[in-house]
């Protein structure tokens, strides 16, 4: 398993760019620079200053010790929602800023589902003063509407997307509107691993620093770097092929990612992909796609905003086709009920998202000796009013 | 030669020709949309397959799309309509859409019953240059089809040389970089249009998005050898009141 895509941006079968011409000039330069200039010195030193003193990176990888009693074997929580912003989003966000910048745009446009990569792009637009546009969909709009004001606050515009679910899907095909509209002056801040090729491999290295941290803070705390899981929840799958990315070409480090079932797969309404979907062409890339028969993209669901996509980066697509990378999945209610846990066993909240990766510690059998690492990509403050809603059940 | 050679053999200048969304304004107002517009006199007809993430449209044709699909428009559909209709007719049609519809359907079944349904041409922005090359290119002419690639103000003159060499039908030219339906900037339009004709490619170019009156078809024209509508068809055909007949009429009147 390679951590690279081919030169044309394929994952075995998934991947490619898949665009209309009117985007081909704008992709096609970044396919040929982002590499040599995520590689120079410059932004190399400026990348890394800021994860550290603007995120607030490294984060902990935490000993979960009344978790790991409870679920019987050693379980370490990624601390990515200790982050600036409230999740894993902004490492990418910072990368491509300084991209951005280095290729002289001056106008900056993001998609956003649950808010977090919205206000993740909305903060470092402002660290570098640039304008700041982000596509959410209505629906969205409603359900994250302290992240809507977050990014007001920041000084960027949301525009609401309203077709089709008024969802993430949505926000995406506004966002690749306006950048076709928008070619000269303007940068797409993609904020997963989906999309046309450069930006799943991109992103996939801009949180690379996730896996990267966790060798290091493994190795200091066990005397191995080598954890026997990797858990990460997947939507398009950014804070996954984070948390997975050093660990690809280790074989022995089981790699799961856990998808939103939202109401059971086969209640219709569900957002895991890979049960769910076929091979298909969405957002510029080809991977799995939660599709009709005739090839119509469905609307997914899941009680997580940030997890409610049809479709699944290609790095995972091949991840799942080959069988690298084991694929569970979380209902909203094991979603819901794992945040409650994780709140009373450890004080933390997790983010709605987070809290799939969670619920998978039920689903796999653990060893006493296993050592687990659960990437906690995102807190939940912004998830409080789903959480007030569900606390009578659980104090009941 | 299929009928887009044919077309264009004919004739090389003032081509018009219309897009309209298959399966909008009702599921079953196809024949009558190709009734009309052949009868009116248009040139050549693309037909949109209906798809739920169109990004390359803009709203009307967005919107046109999901009332389709609502509609229960889809590609088997469309297809057992045209083998249906038997449209006898030099005017050549094309299908337009996007990629993942098609493979689903499959694509080599795809090329093989849009033949038999007495289509000639296919274009598919998001199935880009190179997988047509290597996947692709060979089913296309099996079945004697011309696919349409676009070029914008963007794309680079060697790229543009290159597409005219994969080309056999004509060359679609975005007429700005931007979605359909919407206006821009004529002076750099006009410039655009220039530089491809002074390019001397060996295919026709024609020109879309954008074209919505006399005004912007001429601008077209005067350069290009013909020009698309479809985001003003379609608006047209929305307005109510009057029959496909009269709405074809009125428009293709006012265009010419």
């Amino acid at each position: 398993m390679t951590t690279h895509p081919d030169r044309y941006g394929f994952y075995g079968k998934f991947g490619g760019a898949y665009i209309p011409e009117m985007l081909y000039a704008n992709v096609e330069f970044l396919q040929q620079h982002y590499q040599q200039i995520i590689d120079s010195e410059s932004f190399r030193k400026e990348f890394e200053y800021l994860l550290k003193d603007y995120a607030g990176r490294e984060t902990p990888l935490y000993f979960a010790a009344r978790l790991s009693e409870k679920y019987g074997a050693s379980i370490y929580l990624k601390r990515e929602d200790l982050c600036h912003t409230g999740a894993h989003k902004v490492n990418n966000t910072i990368g491509q800023i300084l991209l951005a910048s280095r290729l002289g745009k001056k106008r900056i446009i993001a998609e956003t589902g649950a808010g977090q990569h919205g206000v993740a792009t909305a903060t470092v637009c402002a660290l570098k003063g640039l304008e700041c546009i982000v596509y959410m969909g209505e629906t969205d709009m409603k359900r994250q509407a302290l992240n809507v004001a977050r990014m007001e606050m920041l000084g960027a515009k949301v525009m609401p997307a309203t077709s089709g679910s008024k969802t993430l899907k949505d926000a995406t095909n506004e966002a690749i509107r306006d950048w076709i509209n928008h070619p000269e002056d303007t940068y797409y801040l993609i904020g997963s691993v989906v999309g046309p090729h450069p930006y799943p491999d991109m992103v996939a290295q801009f949180q690379s620093v996730i896996s990267r941290e966790i060798r290091q803070q493994l190795k200091e705390k066990t005397g191995s770097e080598l954890p026997d899981y990797v858990i990460a929840c997947v939507g398009g799958g950014s804070n996954a092929a984070g948390a997975f990315y050093h660990f690809l070409e280790d074989e022995d480090v089981k790699l799961v990612a856990v998808e939103a079932a939202g109401n059971g797969i086969e209640s219709g309404e569900s957002a895991a992909t890979t049960q769910l979907g076929r091979i298909g062409i969405l957002h510029g890339s080809k991977s799995l796609v939660m599709q009709t028969a005739d090839g119509q993209v469905v609307e997914p669901y899941s009680i997580s905003a940030g997890l409610d996509y049809p479709g699944i980066g290609p790095l995972h697509a091949h991840l799942f086709d080959t069988g690298r990378g084991i694929f569970l999945n979380a209902t909203d209610k094991e979603a819901l009920d794992a945040a409650f846990e994780l709140a009373r066993l450890e004080g933390i909240i997790p983010a709605l998202e987070s809290a799939h990766a969670v619920a998978a510690l039920k689903k796999i059998k653990l060893k006493k000796e296993d050592k687990v690492v659960v990437n906690l990509s995102g807190r939940g403050d912004k998830d409080m009013a789903t959480y007030l809603k569900y606390l009578p059940k659980q104090n009941g | 030669m299929n009928k887009i050679q044919q077309l264009f053999e004919r004739k090389n200048q003032k081509v018009l020709s219309v897009y309209f969304t298959a399966g909008y304004p009702q599921p079953d107002d196809t024949g009558s949309i190709l009734k009309a517009l052949v009868d009116n006199g248009v040139d050549m007809i693309e037909i949109g397959m209906p798809y739920s993430d169109p990004v390359a449209d803009g709203p009307v044709i967005e919107h046109a799309s999901a009332i389709a699909i609502a509609n229960g428009m889809t590609i088997k559909k469309l297809l057992s309509q045209l083998q249906e209709l038997k449209i006898d007719s030099e005017v050549p049609l094309l299908l337009m859409g996007y990629l993942n519809p098609v493979i689903q359907y499959g694509f080599e079944k795809f090329c093989k019953d849009a033949s038999e349904a007495g289509i000639s041409g296919i274009i598919l922005p998001d199935l880009p240059v190179r997988e047509f090359r290597t996947d692709y290119m060979d089913i296309v002419k099996k079945y004697a089809l011309s696919f349409v690639f676009l070029i914008t103000p963007e794309t680079s003159e060697a790229r543009i040389r290159e597409i005219d060499n994969l080309s056999e039908g004509f060359i679609y030219a975005v007429s700005s970089s931007s979605i359909t339906g919407r206006s821009t900037d004529q002076a750099k339009k006009e410039a655009y249009f220039r530089r491809i004709s002074e390019m001397q490619l060996k295919n026709p170019v024609v020109v879309g998005f954008g074209v919505r009156d006399k005004a912007t078809f001429d601008q077209a024209c005067r350069y290009l050898n013909g020009a698309i509508s479809g985001t003003a068809y379609i608006t047209q055909l929305n307005e109510g009141g009057k029959t496909i007949e009269e709405h074809t009429k009125a428009f293709v009147e006012m265009l010419r």
